[in-house]
């Protein structure tokens, strides 16, 4: 059969301040109706790759040389006006983050189908009568009225499959999809997941789609690529690359040897609120953590976590409960607490580009610390910021440097030296691997793990993401809507879960092995919604 | 940390715009020429050179008489400064009572913030020149009262402003970092807050500036600001509205004055408010 697409030692280029080749002569083929999957760490070129099939580069790169040719066309010697033309109705994308492709101030069924009713295919008319079959055709719910709601008025899910009804929308001959279910939890991402592959499947569409993760290529993609470096190094059928690749994957003994003594965080019975009246969203949550041990709690989206790494920290009023830190009972609020408990106590928050001043230098985010925990100042307080950075593998001049400088893992580096750098006997971390992607994840985990180790630190590893938990914690504790359903070794909770909320999440999690999304859909309970039927 | 050259080099800020170079250069030249009026100008500020009134430019004076026969060149540079130094003056102290009632507000919260804000929000209710006229009408038209009610007036829009971008930057995580570190209000407000407030607070401070050489200007128009035979160019407006009957451009000079200082404010305002876009606090993820 003849490709659908065809490229040619495709060359893109960065200018300016970093040259070099971005996509260094890359060589791909789809098939009508196949589906590739393009996976590599972040820089590998992956989204590069998959702008440049509609012939577009970013500002400050650009195509340098090769060929595409797409049905019949050489889509770099298209003229702008068929190249836009191209765009959209033959060749659609569906992004990273919905949110962000979204215009806020529209309803998303006018957006979903404003590209087919622009170019004259469909009437207003017509145009909501698509709508409204896609939506049904992905599985939103409430597909009749979904259409007038604004983005946020859906969640994240939601609006990722109103991205990809979009795309839909055209009939488009090629959809490129850009990571989009990076953003999304895990048991949300099976739900869109399976929606995608249904419509692939139905409309038997060519798709490339992008992805830094094995297991979720494989369960859309019949045919991976592996990128590396802007070339492909490896390549194959779905299964066969899989068994290849994933086989070497976490193995490690789960749990350590730990001195049975007391704790040093006893969490009794935290019930925490907003407001007076309204439901806890923490109810009883009880739980200790020992010396050296690190406790990891997983739950979904709006189980409580965030909310109990503040409650624990101090930043919220309890309502009832209580916390004991090293046999101590532990005031609510920050302000009640000691130096020394302040000190013995750290967080490290979500996302370091809100967790980080905008307006302050690395040097003096980590030197804060130092001087009111350990009463560093001048010379002394300089001298161990250098070391703190060593510690983190950053480079020295980083401290001078304000966080809009820094790179996304050097941020994350920062934002946990920071909680690290007043030698504490507890971090709390809240999130701290979820906006990262797969490489920087791992190099994180792999820093806490060292520091740990070496320091006989205890973390309370907070995350939606069971992989990461398990790679880090002893002990896990689930949280399903704000109370624990359950809590046990991390190894015997994984491989034998006994509350259904918990077996759900651990077959959720994206497995290198064939078949796992068909797994975790069966599995799942009937009242949530499942693949869509059309 | 001190800052290096070598740092300072690699935060290099982004050329300004022409617009906002022409206005920052026409902005510090009024600045000086003014501050320098008794050097420059030909004669007093008070002082009669002609018994003709409204005299042609060039023929009377580089620049004409005004109503009185004085020299308007004079007048025009001697206005200048108290027109300028007024506007600075009143604009200064209004941010220090609003940004400072703002934060404080906001970081103290609860009742505080209550009784704060409703304070100002109902000064705020007022129309800004009834709330001039009652203030001056019952303390009198000596300057500081001028001084007082005009910054007043412009501390209620500051403290409005700056309340809402505390509340705003008070919900980020590095102030909740902050937070449970345990760092006292006053460490939170000013090493935390006010940092990232700066950019739109220095736009507003802009915007403000001019609004008060307007709002002074209007004042001496109706003959509540600065009082005869001090120079002024609100005053000057008044004055010499009625020579332009005779063909006398001596209102509009001072007119045209208010004009170009408020222009150019507003140039170097649009260049800073859009460099701040780069420097601002990153949105919070959904």
């Amino acid at each position: 059969m003849k490709p659908l697409l065809e490229v040619e030692r495709l060359v893109v280029e960065a200018g300016g301040a970093a040259p070099g080749r971005i996509l260094d002569g890359i060589d791909l083929r789809i098939a009508p109706g196949e589906v590739v999957a393009a996976i590599g760490a972040s820089g590998s070129g992956k989204s590069t790759l998959g702008l440049a099939l509609a012939g577009y580069a970013r500002p400050g790169t650009r195509i340098a040389s090769g060929r595409i040719r797409f049905d019949e066309h050489d889509v770099l010697a298209l003229p702008a006006r068929e190249l836009r033309l191209l765009r959209g109705r033959d060749i659609a994308f569906v992004p990273q983050s919905a949110a962000a492709a979204f215009n806020p101030a529209l309803t998303i069924g006018a957006q979903v189908v404003e590209a087919a009713v622009l170019r004259g295919e469909a009437s207003r008319a017509e145009g909501s009568r698509l709508a409204h079959r896609l939506f049904v055709g992905f599985g939103l719910p409430d597909p009749q009225s979904i259409g007038r709601r604004y983005p946020h008025q859906v969640s994240g899910g939601q609006l990722q499959r109103a991205a990809a009804a979009m795309a839909f929308a055209g009939n488009p001959k090629l959809i490129v999809f850009d990571e989009p279910t990076t953003s999304l939890d895990v048991t949300t991402q099976v739900g869109v997941l399976a929606a995608f592959r249904e419509r692939i499947r139905s409309c038997k569409t060519a798709a490339l789609y992008i992805s830094h993760d094995i297991a979720v290529a494989a369960e859309l993609a019949d045919r991976i690529v592996v990128l590396e470096h802007g070339r492909i190094v490896d390549q194959g059928g779905a299964r066969e690359l899989v068994s290849r690749h994933g086989a070497r994957r976490r193995d490690r003994a789960l749990t350590r040897v730990l001195p049975d003594a007391e704790p040093l965080l006893a969490v009794d019975r935290l019930t925490v609120g907003y407001g007076r009246s309204a439901a806890p969203v923490l109810a009883e949550v009880s739980f200790d953590i020992r010396h050296g041990e690190t406790v990891g709690v997983i739950g979904e989206s709006g189980s409580g976590k965030s909310t109990l790494a503040r409650a624990l920290i101090g930043l919220l009023q309890s309502r009832n409960g209580a916390i004991a830190f090293a046999g101590q009972p532990l005031p609510a609020l920050v302000r009640h607490r000691s130096l020394r408990t302040r000190k013995a106590l750290q967080i490290a928050f979500q996302s370091a580009d809100v967790a980080l001043n905008p307006r302050q230098r690395a040097g003096d985010i980590l030197g804060r610390p130092l001087t009111m925990f350990r009463g560093l100042r001048g010379a002394e307080r300089d001298r161990e910021v250098s070391r703190l950075l060593a510690l983190f593998e950053l480079p020295a001049d980083v401290a001078m440097r304000f966080p809009s400088q820094l790179s996304g893992g050097q941020k994350q580096r920062i934002n946990l030296a920071r909680a690290l750098a007043g030698e504490p006997d507890l971090v709390i971390c809240d999130e701290v691997t979820s906006a990262l992607d797969g490489d920087l994840r791992l190099s994180v985990i792999d820093l806490l793990r060292r520091l740990r180790d070496e320091r006989a630190l205890s973390l309370l590893f907070i995350t939606h993401d069971l992989s990461c938990a398990a790679e880090l914690a002893d002990r896990i504790v689930v949280l399903h809507r704000g109370r624990v359903v359950e809590t046990g070794p991390t190894a015997e909770l994984l491989d034998r879960p006994v509350h259904p909320h918990t077996a759900e999440l651990v077959r959720s999690v994206p497995r290198p092995e064939a078949g796992w999304l068909d797994r975790a859909l069966a599995q799942r309970p009937a009242t949530k919604p499942v693949a869509p039927v059309l | 940390m001190s800052i290096t050259g070598a740092a300072r080099r690699s935060l290099r800020l982004p050329a300004l715009p022409t617009r906002a170079v022409i206005g920052l250069a026409v902005l510090v030249a009024l600045l000086l020429v003014s501050a320098a009026a008794p050097l420059l100008a030909p004669f007093g500020e008070a002082e009669i050179v002609s018994n003709e009134s409204f005299g042609f430019p060039a023929v009377v004076g580089p620049l004409g008489t005004d109503h009185l026969g004085r020299d308007l060149l004079s007048r025009l540079l001697y206005g200048g400064r108290s027109t300028l130094l007024l506007a600075l003056a009143t604009t200064a102290i209004a941010f220090v009572v609003g940004v400072g009632a703002g934060l404080g507000a906001a970081m103290a919260g609860g009742v505080i913030d209550e009784v704060v804000s409703r304070f100002f929000d109902a000064l705020l209710s007022f129309p800004s020149i009834v709330l001039a006229l009652l203030m001056i009408g019952a303390l009198g038209t000596s300057m500081p009262v001028l001084i007082g009610t005009v910054a007043l007036v412009e501390a209620c829009r500051v403290f409005r402003m700056a309340r809402a971008l505390a509340i705003d930057i008070s919900a980020l995580d590095f102030v909740a970092a902050a937070r449970a570190r345990g760092e006292g209000t006053w460490w939170l407000a000013a090493r935390e807050v006010l940092p990232n407030a700066l950019g739109p607070l220095s736009v507003e401070f802009g915007l403000r500036f001019t609004y008060a050489i307007l709002f002074l200007s209007a004042l001496s128009f109706i003959g509540l600001g600065v009082q005869p035979p001090t120079a002024d160019w609100g005053v000057m407006v008044r004055e010499n509205a009625k020579g332009l009957l005779y063909g006398s451009p001596a209102a509009l000079v001072p007119a045209a004055c208010i004009t170009l200082v408020t222009l150019s404010v507003n140039t170097i305002v649009d260049a800073f408010a859009d460099r701040d876009q780069d420097l601002r606090v990153p949105d919070m993820p959904p």
